[in-house]
């Protein structure tokens, strides 16, 4: 059994921690580039979204590479993307490739068929042992999520443009040369220390603006071109709504006892969205509320193009704009989105967030408007 | 001698170039169709612009704008190389103070930027679909063998109202041929065809946007009266195409120069004479990585000035190094 699993943000280097762990042979899908996407859109719907592409351009390049097996999470959610390991695995069937899909969720709440389908990937039926593989790959996930979450709040601030580029770069390398939990978590551990040691001008004037959106799209760099580090360049701080390790920590744990980590955000949602409209859409509202009662200078919406969800959303962010005078930006990503248009709206809006920074400033007004 | 300062507004359809006096008063404006030559088209305009000005001009500061500006910029020199949202609306605050939203279409963007105590508050592009900018109405105007500056002044003389479905380009046109075969007469499909437009525009960009006047239309498409007309009986209210409103792109782009040269000092304005310059760029496909960059690479008289186009910096970092040899 060779295991195989899609890209999204740096997750692929828990899971293979994990699998490191649990002694199971995984095959790395290679990084998300432009032939993966064009693999990706050639065999896929035309007008799915681009998640979708990105993730099936990742299985065919596995499977060029040996992957057997292929494990992704699911998800009940009214979104498209509960359908996707079903349409995949037909697409694959139909391309040729026999390939065995293992869908981690819990059809109907069947526990015990989670339950099967994990120790089959797992190779074990010893629940101790898939616990503690599980509890070392989140460990490295949490980690590293902290590591990229410091890095996009501080890289505005260095004094010498690129050093931490440098320790993130080199990072993930020795993380892809290392083998298990242990060896992952104490590189991310030194890498921390050494990111937040790195001199960094405390005074500068800098933006802070908060992402939301779907969340493949804000985790996944490739799939946004990089947002965090383009607002970054920018002079803005960043700080990501949504991460790896909360989705899993959130689906996997907490909603499966019966609690939820999310209570905040629902509640500042509730005036705009009573309930859930699929995918993170009520999210997207409730976390751009809570960035403007933050203070944060502005929000930037991310959405895949036909993202029904993220579409609910964005028709009430304007009212949400002018309730808590927060500017807020939507940019919707596909295969045919063009960069250079994406860096313009970009820029005019970092603009008119410094714009509107300096008058109020001057001003001396302490809230917009 | 005279004293100025420079706006270049490179886009997809047309280049615009603007001389402005040290008093912030526009000395002269040049508009030339850009037609997927950007290089060429601002080599021409310098040398155009050079010799209306005749030789006793002085450069204080040149700014590039639109989708050409990097390109433009690196050029010529320019000392603000600024997106075309911001430099729209810096120069429709210069010429109405008060002013608080702005419709600009161009050849191929349609923008609406709002402002409120002149600040900049909100703005959006469109995004997935081009219907009513000029390029389809220029297209339209040429399908009836009308020359594109009468195309408004008959939507005018319409007095019957043709409802045309504007949502896409290719819907407009066959909606409008349907219209055609219909029997319905020139100017009234014309004047059905501006209102499909103002309509597709306010429902894709103006969409839980509040439209205060007062309203500035700005943009190649303003020069179009029955667009504008359109725009007035829908929204109930005066829309103002100020003087210079297809070279505004340009205008705000001297005067952030203008700016940016006051705080600095000098200018990088390499000269008029880069017209007389041979510029070229070659491109390769980097195999570095899966990510396959195009890699573009310009030169000046044979010399590599700038590179661009990787992902990861491997070469456009680079050219720094090579440009700091040259320089000593």
């Amino acid at each position: 059994m060779k295991i195989t699993f899609p890209h999204m943000g740096n997750m692929y280097l828990p899971a293979k921690a994990m699998f490191d762990d649990l002694g199971v042979e995984t095959v790395l899908p290679p990084k998300n580039s432009k032939k993966t996407l064009e693999i990706g859109t050639k065999y896929s719907p035309e007008l799915i979204c681009l998640p979708m592409k990105i993730n099936l351009g990742n299985y065919i390049e596995s499977i060029e590479k040996g992957a057997d097996t292929i494990v992704v999470t699911g998800s009940c959610g009214p979104c498209r993307f509960g359908y996707f390991a079903e349409v995949e695995k037909e697409i694959l069937k139909d391309l040729g490739h026999n390939v065995e899909f293992v869908v981690l969720e819990a059809p109907d709440g069947n526990i015990k068929e989670l339950y099967n389908r994990i120790s089959k990937i797992a190779n074990t039926k010893n629940m101790m042992k898939i616990a503690k593989g599980l509890k070392g790959g989140i460990g490295v996930l949490k980690r590293i999520d902290k590591f990229e979450e410091t890095v996009l709040k501080l890289r505005p601030y260095e004094k010498n443009k690129g050093e931490m580029d440098k320790v993130y770069k080199s990072l993930i390398k020795n993380l892809e040369n290392s083998e298990g939990s242990q060896a992952m978590i104490k590189l991310i551990n030194q890498a921390q220390k050494c990111i937040e040691e790195i001199p960094i001008e405390k005074n500068r004037d800098i933006l802070k603006v908060g992402i939301v959106g779907e969340i493949y799209t804000i985790i996944e760099n490739f799939a946004n071109i990089d947002i965090g580090k383009k607002l970054n360049e920018l002079g803005v701080e960043v700080h990501k709504s949504h991460t790896t390790s909360g989705w899993v920590l959130e689906h996997l744990f907490y909603n499966s006892i019966g609690s939820t980590r999310e209570k905040d955000i629902r509640n500042a949602a509730k005036p705009y969205v009573k309930t859930m409209v699929g995918g993170h859409g009520r999210e997207t509202i409730g976390n751009t509320i809570l960035y403007a009662k933050d203070g944060y200078d502005g929000v930037i919406q991310v959405m895949p193009f036909t993202c029904m969800p993220e579409i609910v959303a964005m028709s009430l962010l304007p009212q949400v704009q002018n309730e808590y005078h927060i500017p807020i930006m939507t940019l919707i990503i596909d295969e045919m989105t063009g960069e250079a248009g994406y860096v313009t709206r970009l820029e005019a809006y970092i603009d008119l967030l410094r714009n509107r920074r300096e008058k109020y400033k001057n001003e001396k007004m302490l809230s917009w408007r | 001698m005279k004293k100025c300062y420079l706006g270049v507004d490179i886009g997809s359809v047309s280049t615009n170039i603007i001389v402005m006096d040290e008093e912030d008063r526009i000395v002269d404006t040049l508009y030339l169709r850009t037609q997927g030559r950007p290089i060429e088209t601002v080599k021409n305009g310098l040398s155009q612009m050079k010799e209306r000005l005749g030789e006793d001009v002085h450069v204080l500061g040149v700014g590039t704008t639109g989708s050409g500006r990097n390109l433009g910029g690196i050029m010529i020199g320019a000392d603000v190389i600024k997106n075309e949202i911001t430099a729209h609306g810096v120069a429709a605050l210069h010429f109405v103070p008060d002013v608080r939203t702005i419709i600009e279409i161009g050849g191929q963007d349609s923008k609406i930027i709002l402002l409120r105590n002149g600040v900049l508050y909100d703005f959006a592009m469109n995004t997935v679909c081009a219907a009513g900018t000029g390029s389809f109405l220029d297209r339209q105007a040429e399908r009836l063998g009308i020359p594109i500056e009468e195309f408004g002044d008959l939507a005018l003389k319409s007095n019957a109202t043709v409802r045309i479905a504007g949502r896409c380009a290719v819907f407009a046109e066959s909606d409008m041929i349907h219209k055609q075969q219909l029997g319905h007469n020139q100017e009234d499909i014309i004047n059905g065809l501006c209102e499909a437009l103002v309509r597709n525009y306010l429902n894709n960009l103006g969409k839980g946007k509040e439209i205060q006047g007062p309203v500035i239309f700005q943009g190649g498409v303003a020069a179009n009266v029955g667009i504008k007309k359109a725009f007035e009986k829908i929204l109930g209210c005066e829309v103002v195409v100020p003087k210079f409103a297809n070279v505004m792109g340009a205008i705000g782009s001297a005067l952030l120069a203008k700016e940016e040269v006051s705080k600095k000092g000098s200018t990088n304005f390499k000269g008029f004479e880069i017209a007389d310059s041979n510029y070229a760029v070659k491109s390769f496909e980097c195999e570095h990585c899966p990510n396959m960059c195009e890699v573009v690479e310009f030169y000046r008289d044979e010399s590599l000035v700038a590179r661009w186009g990787d992902k990861c910096g491997r070469w456009s970092n680079n050219i720094n190094v090579e440009s700091k040899k040259l320089a000593q």
